[in-house]
């Protein structure tokens, strides 16, 4: 963990309402894929978590969704601005469990972190597959960033506009050897349900400091409390128990 | 003693930045951050007889000048934390902590208070009678004088170290509670736990929290808890410890000269985890700036002028 000052270099609207920033500092800390920063924008009390989408040896890049005041902010700041983040938070994907063939699943707004793991996995496994996920056409984003990397590429749209018709639950491959999953929680159940393998879950949750002392995302699993921020935003489909 | 010390019930704290009960764990997570034992102390999170989960999420929300919080005192229970997390806070901490306690009866808060008035590190312990988020208990006793001063006796029976009562801000009259905990034997008064608040999400024109209600902290309450510091320490004679939204040096002296001995930061970890240390260091040039040359000599300065 650690809090050092980036200057913003790229940000930028995908779609209509994701944008992508990239932010130039010290990336010492930035390390495991599914890890996350967290920002402090002027106007906002709170720092806003993001996941991290990709990082080099200068910077940290992340894809976020306006849904609020901070994300508001955010997608207006300007190249050159100054921002103090924390880097290095939580508990990222474990990639030594993907066995040969991984399978990522990513839905909406949820898709960032994917995209750090599948430039990890290709290095290692002889095929990757990704399930993409989203509601309509418009909102369609990094399809061609996944396939660059040389992985096996499905989108799906709920209202059918683009790529295969339905959620990523329809759309699921067979023969993966492990899964990796980030999106809505109504998302993530429905893949707990329907893969047959071990797998990995990214989670999402109100956070006050996104270190581990408030205790504000706590949640429960089966080995006792966990808190999103530390122990998560990861974790593994064992540990799962969907009661809050 | 240095121009920063102050002694707050007989032990002297190198500083009078004390970091507040649920902004600070049980400080090791800032250890990875800093060198905790820069504090005049910490107060650890709030620990109760039983272990608690605490209640649903969302349990934070922002506000424009700080935040609501419904953590519902999410702890391991007294015996987890005497076994697992007082020799972890050992080992990143050397002076005396404060002891957060909580409890839902008179009996609960007696048993935690005494197994924690037995562990050596322990300096202070810290009854909580103020706590907004959870039914049943903390404030029902922190809002009454004559349940309050119930407490305080019954544990101060039971425990040797200085026994500071945490007051909660939501009371009408809050130097009656306070001088019903000193005439039970309380050695010391905190002051304020958070002010009951709610957000409400446009969206889904829902309230923000699962627990529909928070507590409201951060530096919009400043101003409310250096008023209600200000009252008790006129009243009571028993030293008086300051939060409430303080961020900053000026924020500390300002607790100060409103009658605190000593002034715990809270939210401001939580937003910057080296708020404490950063508070410290700014603490000698704030004070040449306006004048002061020890801190302990402007305890109460606003109260007789």
């Amino acid at each position: 963990m650690k809090d050092s000052i980036f200057q913003v270099i790229e940000n930028r609207a995908l779609t209509p309402n994701i944008f992508k920033m990239r932010l130039c500092g010290d990336v010492s800390e930035v390390g495991q894929p599914g890890q996350f920063i967290n920002i402090k924008l002027d106007g906002c009390y709170l720092r806003r978590p993001l996941s991290v989408y990709d990082a080099d040896p200068i910077s940290v890049t992340v894809i976020y969704k306006v849904v609020g005041r901070g994300t508001e902010i955010m997608s207006r700041l300007k190249n050159g601005t100054m921002l103090s983040v924390m880097t290095g938070l939580g508990n990222g994907f474990d990639i030594m469990a993907a066995g040969e063939r991984p399978l990522l699943i990513g839905g909406g707004a949820g898709v960032p972190p994917l995209y750090l793991l599948a430039k990890k996995l290709v290095e290692r496994c002889s095929k990757v597959s990704v399930v993409l996920g989203f509601n309509t056409i418009t909102d369609v984003f990094c399809e061609e960033e996944f396939k660059r990397l040389g992985c096996e590429v499905t989108v799906t749209t709920a209202d059918g506009s683009y790529g295969v018709k339905g959620f990523v639950t329809d759309a699921l491959p067979e023969g993966y050897t492990y899964f990796y999953t980030c999106g809505p929680e109504a998302m993530l159940k429905a893949v707990f349900d329907s893969t047959g393998t071990s797998g990995q879950f990214s989670f999402e949750e109100r956070m006050g400091c996104g270190f581990g002392a408030c205790m504000g995302c706590s949640c429960k699993t089966v080995s006792g409390y966990k808190r999103i921020c530390k122990e998560g935003p990861v974790l593994k489909k064992e540990e799962i128990t969907w009661e809050g | 003693m240095g121009r920063l010390s102050v002694r707050l019930c007989g032990i002297e704290l190198d500083n009078p930045v004390i970091a507040a009960s649920g902004t600070f764990g049980y400080g090791y997570e800032f250890a990875e951050f800093y060198d905790i034992n820069c504090l005049g102390t910490f107060s650890f999170k709030g620990t109760t007889g039983e272990a608690r989960f605490g209640n649903p999420t969302p349990r934070v929300a922002e506000c424009a000048t700080g935040m609501l919080n419904a953590i519902g005192l999410q702890n391991p229970g007294v015996e987890k934390v005497v076994a697992e997390e007082l020799p972890r806070l050992k080992r990143c901490f050397r002076k005396p902590v404060m002891a957060n306690v909580s409890g839902f009866s008179i009996g609960d808060y007696v048993y935690t208070c005494s197994v924690l008035d037995k562990e050596e590190q322990v300096g202070w312990l810290e009854v909580n009678i103020s706590c907004p988020n959870v039914e049943g208990g903390g404030m029902v006793f922190g809002t009454d004088p004559k349940a309050a001063s119930e407490v305080v006796a019954a544990v101060k029976k039971a425990v040797t170290k200085p026994v500071i009562v945490k007051l909660s801000p939501n009371v009408t009259d809050i130097v009656s509670i306070a001088s019903a905990c000193e005439a039970a034997g309380a050695d010391g008064i905190s002051l304020i736990n958070t002010i009951p608040g709610m957000r409400i999400d446009l969206k889904t024109k829902r309230p923000v929290l699962a627990n529909r209600m928070g507590g409201y902290s951060g530096p919009g309450v400043f101003p409310i808890a250096v008023r209600m510091v200000y009252q008790v320490a006129s009243t009571v004679n028993i030293p008086v410890v300051g939060m409430g939204g303080v961020s900053c040096a000026e924020d500390v002296i300002e607790m100060m000269l409103a009658g605190a001995t000593a002034v715990q930061v809270g939210t401001a970890n939580l937003v910057d985890p080296f708020a404490c240390r950063n508070i410290i260091n700014e603490l000698p040039a704030v004070m040449d700036k306006y004048g002061i040359d020890r801190l302990e000599d402007i305890i109460g300065g606003a109260i007789n002028g």
